[in-house]
């Protein structure tokens, strides 16, 4: 990895509270273009909280966000999508009842003029989609390609709604959980997805629970627990228990040998 | 059969039980009475005017229901048209100003409830079915006490009149179909409505405006209502409060029929139109060959059933293939 390079992604000791709970204490995160960044951790560690401070939903109450250099429109998840910061959450977001073009462009649909009266253009749509699936490496029948995307597997359809980011240029992906509605042979189509982006330079936040997924694709893990940031470790350089040891803490990392480790409580 | 052959028929299913029914009544008149059921210019018209009603008010219903919605205060709000042109027209007078200014003004005050149903759901969360249920309650009673003593408003004049003769209604409601369904089929606006009622978060995200979106659906559907109401008081030369009030099943019983899902997201105007075809060829139908006219109901009401099972079937289908 180019660690050389500035990072594209730089979150710097963000904090955040809901109330009086602290939800995040002072995270720092870098990514950089073409690197698959993990956020692990337990239920409640604060990984939602994190990617919704990046993708602009929360605004934190210290510390700061920058994207290639520059801080991010906080509070505006809008605005930070048109910087290039995509989430994808597990609904996808998508419109079942459309096809996959018009997901791809849904709320920003090509026009073309006849009789001088703007039209949505259908065509433009079909055959981007056919573009968008054949980068990704997606195999989609053309009989398939019109019809209710609720008609597609669960990878295909995970794969549109990377797609659709992917067309509107999207710099950073951010997933959430992309794997945990999928069947065994769809979630390796997604670990293939993923792999497949880092190779096009696109720098990538997964969040996942599945730590076989993790070790698959990721370069870096990123471990939070209650808030903090419980450590950093490089894929190659470290194991399954060691990240385990971090999600849950040292007070039960005697616990590990009885078979207890993912307990939290 | 393949399950492919078998979708395609699913789709097309509306004309062919259209084309069903019109084939059956004409055997029937052959054989039974001697002579042509569809043949007959009079009964062509009698079908399509039967039909332009209810098809006045599915025309909105069907925008309504893509989003997920139920516009259940259209029926009332014709009436309120139905007996607002009645009221303008005969206070203003005979000339084609006065005509134009009572169309406008009738539009116009028929909005008001169209806007009023958008808010209530689109801003304050309001179901659609009890927001436009509480909007009926509202027209019908605005609709009575607009007209006065009487239950109807007579009125005598001339260009309002044309409106309603002879095949002009089928006319006016065809030319605001086509362009519905352009607009429903062909524009931004149509693709939002689709979008919405296939997933609302989904649409949101995207960066649609889903409420004002919503509004401007509720408006539309409202504006139907009031041609509708037009159409009638031209139609018969009075305007009734409870105009629309029969209307309104059978404006959603014709979406539906034509393959629009009370759960949003599907339906098109192509086949509300052939949902209405199918109710209007039912009922005169029936008439035509004397059956009692009573037996109308179960036959639509048999059909509705049936056109839902249909559309769950190729659903099935289409998650099998």
């Amino acid at each position: 990895m180019s660690e050389g390079t500035a990072p594209l992604l730089e979150v710097r000791g963000v904090s955040i509270h809901f109330g009086g709970v602290e939800a995040l204490k002072a995270v720092d995160l870098e990514v950089r273009a073409g690197e698959v960044v993990a956020l692990a951790g337990d239920n409640g560690a604060g990984k939602s909280t994190l990617i919704k401070i990046v993708s602009g939903v929360y605004v934190p109450g210290a510390g700061e966000v920058r994207f290639r250099g520059e801080r991010t429109p906080a509070g505006d998840p809008q605005a930070v999508r048109a910087r290039g910061i995509e989430t994808i959450y597990q609904d996808l977001a998508l419109a079942d009842n459309l096809d996959v073009g018009s997901n791809i462009f849904l709320g920003r649909e090509p026009m073309r003029r006849v009789l001088g009266l703007p039209v949505v253009d259908r065509a433009r749509m079909t055959e981007v989609a056919r573009e968008v699936l054949e980068r990704l490496d997606i195999h989609v029948p053309p009989n398939k390609l019109n019809v209710p995307v609720r008609l597609l597997s669960g990878g295909q359809r995970q794969a549109i709604a990377i797609g659709r980011a992917l067309w509107w240029d999207a710099k950073l992906l951010i997933m959430d959980e992309p794997t945990a509605a999928l069947g065994v042979p769809e979630q390796r189509k997604v670990m293939d997805l993923i792999r497949g982006l880092r190779a096009q330079g696109v720098a990538i936040i997964l969040v996942s629970h599945n730590l076989n997924d993790i070790f698959a694709v990721a370069d870096r893990i990123v471990v939070l627990r209650r808030g903090e940031r419980a450590g950093e470790r490089r894929v190659a350089e470290t194991d399954g228990d060691e990240i385990v040891r971090l999600m849950v803490g040292d007070t039960y990392a005697g616990t590990r040998q009885a078979g207890g480790v993912r307990s939290k409580t | 059969m393949a399950p492919e052959r078998l979708a395609v028929v699913s789709r097309i299913w509306p004309w062919l039980f259209l084309a069903g029914l019109i084939v059956f009544f004409e055997a029937w008149a052959q054989l039974r009475v001697g002579r042509s059921f569809i043949g007959s210019g009079y009964n062509v018209q009698a079908i399509l005017l039967a039909a332009s009603a209810p098809l006045m008010l599915a025309i909105g219903q069907t925008f309504v229901i893509i989003t997920a919605g139920i516009d259940l205060s259209v029926g009332f709000v014709m009436g309120l048209a139905a007996v607002c042109i009645a009221q303008f027209v005969d206070r203003g007078g005979a000339g084609a100003g006065v005509l134009a200014l009572a169309i406008a003004l009738t539009v116009a005050s028929c909005l008001v409830p169209g806007w009023v149903n958008g808010f209530l759901i689109a801003r304050l969360g309001v179901p659609a079915f009890i927001g436009t249920l509480g909007m009926y309650g509202v027209a019908r009673g605005a609709g009575f006490l607009a007209a006065g003593s009487g239950m109807t408003v007579p009125v005598d004049h001339a260009g309002l009149a044309w409106i309603g003769t002879g095949w002009t209604p089928v006319v006016v409601t065809g030319v605001l179909l086509a362009a519905m369904h352009v607009l429903l089929s062909q524009t931004r606006f149509g693709q939002h409505t689709y979008a919405i009622g296939g997933n609302p978060q989904s649409a949101a995200r995207a960066g649609i405006d889903v409420r004002r979106h919503l509004v401007r659906v509720y408006m539309l559907s409202a504006f139907f209502a009031a041609c509708g109401g037009i159409v009638y008081t031209a139609r018969y030369s009075a305007g009734a409060a409870n105009a629309g009030e029969s209307l309104l099943l059978d404006s959603i019983a014709a979406v539906v029929i034509g393959g629009a899902s009370l759960f949003g997201g599907t339906g098109s105007l192509v086949g509300s139109l052939i949902g209405a075809l199918i109710i209007a060829v039912i009922q005169f139908g029936l008439i035509f060959i004397d059956v009692n006219a009573f037996w109308q109901f179960i036959a639509v009401g048999a059909v509705i059933v049936l056109s839902v099972l249909i559309d769950q079937a190729k659903e099935r289908l289409g998650r099998a293939s």
